[in-house]
């Protein structure tokens, strides 16, 4: 177990009842404020994400939606200049403590891109194993073979690439190399899952077959998605975030709601608006 | 009006071929076309001369014997070759982590100013004359420090040369990883150092072998700063705290000389080196590009 606060620091996640019931939240995000220099890009976003759910990030263009996700495990901050204020909980994890090492925060956190990303030089089972190598992990030859089968069959890789374990990553097909980074992501035990824009670059076929990998995935891992499509949302998510830059170009939370509510009754008409394609 | 070529398209006068732009783009290509002759053909006589020149004195006691006297028969230029083997094996030790440290710091650690300052410095070095870097290491090793020329003065200040080209090249190589190789590194939830080691230096293998063959090479060919620094010898040493042969100084020694012997062997020498850089450079290539298969 990784600590990453101090014991004295007290609770991370106030006892009070979690907004959407049932489950515990996985994700909350309090006031949330990201900077690209002096840029503010968004501003004041608070929501929580209740575990073992999808839920999906949705807003136009440049509303600061990779922004959100890549502060929920401080990649924000990789780029220079970059910095957030406000506080982000992963479990009990308070993930802008002071006290907690980015390093870390990331190791409960996984990342999967928009553009998939195997590392070119390693091959299937190496990209696999690459997180717990990366990490120091010393597993023996047995323990490795297993992690990695198991982390290609959670991906529905495994029947795929069994007979190429040792070929080059970037050798797979685009959907087939994003399910590896689905799988290299999965394989160090992240409790959530970010997707920024996972399947925009793939066709009908692979984008089927990665939203249901997401419906199987979020019974142990909770996802938070990045998504363009509507559909997309629809079909895959049960909470949605609605997110919109204004005026001011500073990105806003919107509305956030159970999927169906918020695309069948939008509380806010800039909701509907971009629901119904009328604007974004 | 007929279906096929029913549609007449007009160029507008702006986008017609005239005779001046194919006369224009003719010129271009003759001109660009003789420089690329040129320059290529630049590499294959002086290649082929020193071939030409070199193979006659090319036999096995060139390789194996000494230096001999003039007069005497025979001989060989073995210790400068073993010499410029240690030299340039020592300064490569010296050079290559050095270089690659200030080159990893440059691209992977933004440190905005320090960055810069690393930059300026390695082209500050790299601008220098090779001659004044032996004389450097001459007045601060030779004369202080060790009392005599030696083999290691030599390797350092070869290293001085090979820094700063190594040190810019595998900048260059380190930028021209994409940066999501790194982000996905470090979401996997590594340290830094760890991305760089595990990922970022071998995404760029073949390109850093690259960036040290190049400053092999080029440190393989330095002569002045040999002069005031290893001196050369004409025995057999590998102790590195003493006089120490290197091909370019045979080379030059032999060149200056007012025999004909010695004018052949100095093609002969002038032969070997450019062999051992062209193997060099050549297998290391064939080494990297079978790992990355
Ligand atoms: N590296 C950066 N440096 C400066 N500003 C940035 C940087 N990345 C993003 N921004 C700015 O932050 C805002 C939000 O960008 P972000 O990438 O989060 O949007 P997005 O909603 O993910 O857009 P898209 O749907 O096109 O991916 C934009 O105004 C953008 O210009
Ligand atoms: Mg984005």
């Amino acid at each position: 177990m990784i600590t990453l606060r101090r014991p004295e620091a007290g609770p991370a996640v106030p006892a009070e009842p979690t907004p959407h019931g049932r489950r515990a939240n996985a994700i909350r995000v309090e006031h949330l404020d990201a900077y690209y220099g002096t840029h503010r890009a968004i501003g004041g976003v608070t929501f929580d994400v209740a575990a073992g759910t999808v839920t999906a990030i949705i807003g136009p263009s440049g509303c600061g939606k990779s922004t959100l996700v890549r502060c929920i495990n401080r990649m924000h901050e990789v780029t220079p200049g970059a910095y957030a204020r406000g506080s982000v909980f992963v479990g009990d994890v308070d993930v802008y403590s002071p006290y907690a090492d980015p390093v870390a925060v990331r190791s409960i956190v996984g990342m999967v891109f928009q553009k998939p990303n195997p590392f070119p030089m390693m091959s299937v089972y190496e990209n696999v194993a690459a997180g717990p190598r990366l990490r120091g992990w010393r597993l023996s030859r047995r323990e490795m073979d297993d992690l990695v089968e198991r982390n290609l069959l959670r991906a529905a890789l495994w029947d795929e690439v069994k007979d190429k374990l040792h070929r080059s990553g970037a050798a797979l097909s685009g959907g087939q190399q994003q399910r590896l980074c689905i799988a290299r992501a999965l394989a160090t035990g992240p409790s959530v899952l970010l997707m920024d824009e996972p399947c925009s670059a793939l066709d009908p076929i692979a984008t089927y077959r990665i939203e249901e990998l997401m419906r199987e995935l979020s019974r142990e891992v909770t996802i938070v998605i990045v998504t363009h499509n509507m559909q997309q949302a629809s079909r895959v998510s049960e909470f949605t975030a609605f997110l919109l830059a204004g005026e001011d170009g500073v990105g806003r939370l919107v509305e956030f709601g159970t999927t169906e509510e918020l695309f069948t009754t939008p509380k806010d008409e800039r909701t509907e608006a971009y629901i119904t394609g009328r604007f974004g | 009006m007929t279906v096929a070529g029913a549609t007449r398209f007009v160029v507008p006068e702006s986008h017609r071929v005239t005779a001046r732009r194919r006369l224009a783009a003719l010129v271009m290509g003759v001109l660009l076309g003789a420089a690329t002759l040129l320059a290529a053909s630049l590499l294959v006589v002086i290649i082929g001369y020193v071939v030409v020149r070199g193979l006659p004195a090319l036999n096995l006691a060139f390789f194996t014997d000494r230096p001999r006297p003039f007069g005497v028969e025979g001989g060989g230029v073995a210790p400068a070759i073993l010499g410029s083997l240690e030299m340039g094996a020592i300064a490569a030790l010296i050079a290559v982590p050095i270089g690659l440290g200030a080159a990893i710091f440059a691209s992977e650690y933004r440190a905005g100013r320090w960055a810069g300052a690393v930059r300026f410095c390695a082209e500050l070095i790299a601008g220098l004359p090779s001659v004044a870097v032996g004389v450097f290491v001459w007045a601060f090793l030779v004369r202080s420090v060790i009392g005599s020329y030696a083999g290691v003065a030599g390797a350092l200040a070869l290293a001085v040369i090979m820094i700063p080209i190594v040190a810019r090249t595998v900048e260059e190589v380190l930028r021209l990883v994409p940066s999501g190789l790194r982000e996905a590194g470090l979401a996997l939830g590594a340290p830094r150092w760890r991305v760089i080691l595990m990922i970022v230096l071998p995404t760029a293998r073949a390109g850093i072998v690259t960036a040290v063959v190049l400053a092999v090479a080029r440190a393989a060919g330095e002569t002045a700063p040999l002069m005031l620094t290893a001196l050369g010898n004409v025995f057999f040493n590998f102790d590195p705290l003493r006089p120490m042969a290197a091909l370019p100084l045979q080379i030059y020694q032999y060149a200056v000389s007012p025999y004909d012997d010695w004018h052949a062997k100095a093609w002969g020498s002038s032969l070997v080196l450019v062999a051992a850089i062209a193997v060099l450079a050549v297998s290391l290539r064939l080494v990297t590009r079978s790992r990355s298969r």
